[in-house]
């Protein structure tokens, strides 16, 4: 099914949740809005005629000058052939996405219809800092409840893929080095 | 060795009994298995047989700290394996050495200015004592600096504490970051 089939499906079955459609890329995408994510994703998980059951990633891209943050699902339909030679083939193949802005990053999981979302969004929040709430692996800090951290340590301080992401220029009493300033000793 | 270390003055003839003791360091630094990312590769092909490393008697891969005398820190230490590279390096008994492997260990590498979570430089965590330059280094400058290091056990002598007292002062367990 061509991803503008399917973008007609969900106008038909969502309509307004639906914010917007781009087929004019190598990339084309579905755009909906963050509240009704999951209500969706079980759609295109279950709905017979899609069943995009693989999440392949989760991309976020952070949009400074829009103060805004997209997070894109790439998902296809993989199902088992009956030809010999080739065990799985790919029909549907869709990406969602989902903007949310940059200073409430909140989106509802998805973990929970695909299983592969759980790392993927641990490492969203973990690097640009966008908070996926209800997720399975959450903890609670001085940040609120956010999916626990997947790369960098539990303590660390800010989201390092943000734009405006400062360097840190100390770790537990390690120093530092960046492009402009230095706390390192010069011998 | 601390049995020994420190017992005797500076002046005193312990010539044999030195060239036995660093004879003996000398020929069987057993390296930790430490392999912290790319450089660890060719860490290990030092240990095959193409180079060979144990017939420096530097074959012995430990897969503890508490049975080697070696750490070659291979790979780029970030701020949280840092804690870890200290504390391994705590468990090692004395002597003990350790080799920076390659740029990251060096200085940072490829991460000196724009690698947020990378350490600049192992020696910002634990005291080294031998420099491999390289990203990464190819397994014959590897051995050059083994055979550096034994060069530097040579001059050792059981009459002095070598840096020790002055390296703990530095790198004490608590005051170092840990
Ligand atoms: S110095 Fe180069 S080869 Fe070695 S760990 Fe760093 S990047 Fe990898």
């Amino acid at each position: 099914m061509a991803p503008e089939e399917i973008a007609d499906l969900l106008k038909k079955q969502f309509s307004d949740k639906i914010a917007g459609f781009t087929f004019e890329t190598a990339h084309p995408r579905i755009e909906v809005r963050a509240d009704a994510w999951p209500e969706v994703a079980k759609f295109l998980r279950n709905d017979s005629r899609l069943q995009l059951n693989f999440l392949r990633c989760i991309t976020a891209v952070d949009m400074l000058e829009d103060e805004q943050f997209v997070v894109e699902y790439d998902l296809f339909s993989a199902r088992m052939s009956a030809k010999s030679g080739s065990p799985w083939t790919i029909t549907n193949e869709v990406a969602i996405a989902v903007k949310v802005p940059r200073n409430s990053a909140t989106i509802p999981t998805v973990a929970h219809v695909w299983r592969a979302a759980d790392w993927h969004e641990r490492e969203a929040y973990d690097l640009m800092g966008i908070n996926f709430t209800g997720h399975p692996d959450s903890v609670t800090d001085h940040d609120g409840t956010h999916p626990r951290r997947i790369l960098c340590p539990d303590d660390w301080v800010g989201h390092a893929l943000q734009k405006d992401y400062k360097f840190p220029m100390e770790y537990h009493g390690i120093p530092a080095v960046t492009e402009h300033e230095q706390t390192r000793p010069i011998h | 060795m601390s049995w020994i270390e420190n017992r005797f003055e500076e002046g005193m003839i312990i010539t044999s009994l030195d060239w036995a003791i660093n004879w003996g360091r000398t020929c069987s630094i057993w390296p930790m298995t430490f392999g912290l990312a790319c450089c660890a590769i060719e860490m290990m092909a030092i240990g095959a047989s193409r180079f060979d490393v144990d017939r420096f008697g530097a074959g012995a891969f430990r897969a503890s700290p508490r049975q080697a005398d070696l750490m070659i820190v291979a790979g780029t230490v970030t701020y949280k394996m840092a804690s870890r590279v200290k504390r391994l390096y705590n468990q090692m008994p004395e002597p003990k050495y350790v080799m920076a492997m390659g740029a990251c260990t060096i200085g940072g590498g490829p991460y000196f200015k724009n690698g947020y979570h990378v350490v600049k430089g192992v020696d910002l965590v634990v005291p080294v004592d031998i420099y491999v330059p390289g990203c990464p280094p190819r397994p014959e400058a590897l051995i050059e600096g083994l055979m550096r290091l034994q060069d530097k056990i040579r001059h050792q002598t059981v009459a002095r504490d070598r840096w020790n007292s002055v390296k703990d002062a530095a790198f004490s367990p608590a005051t170092g970051a840990n």
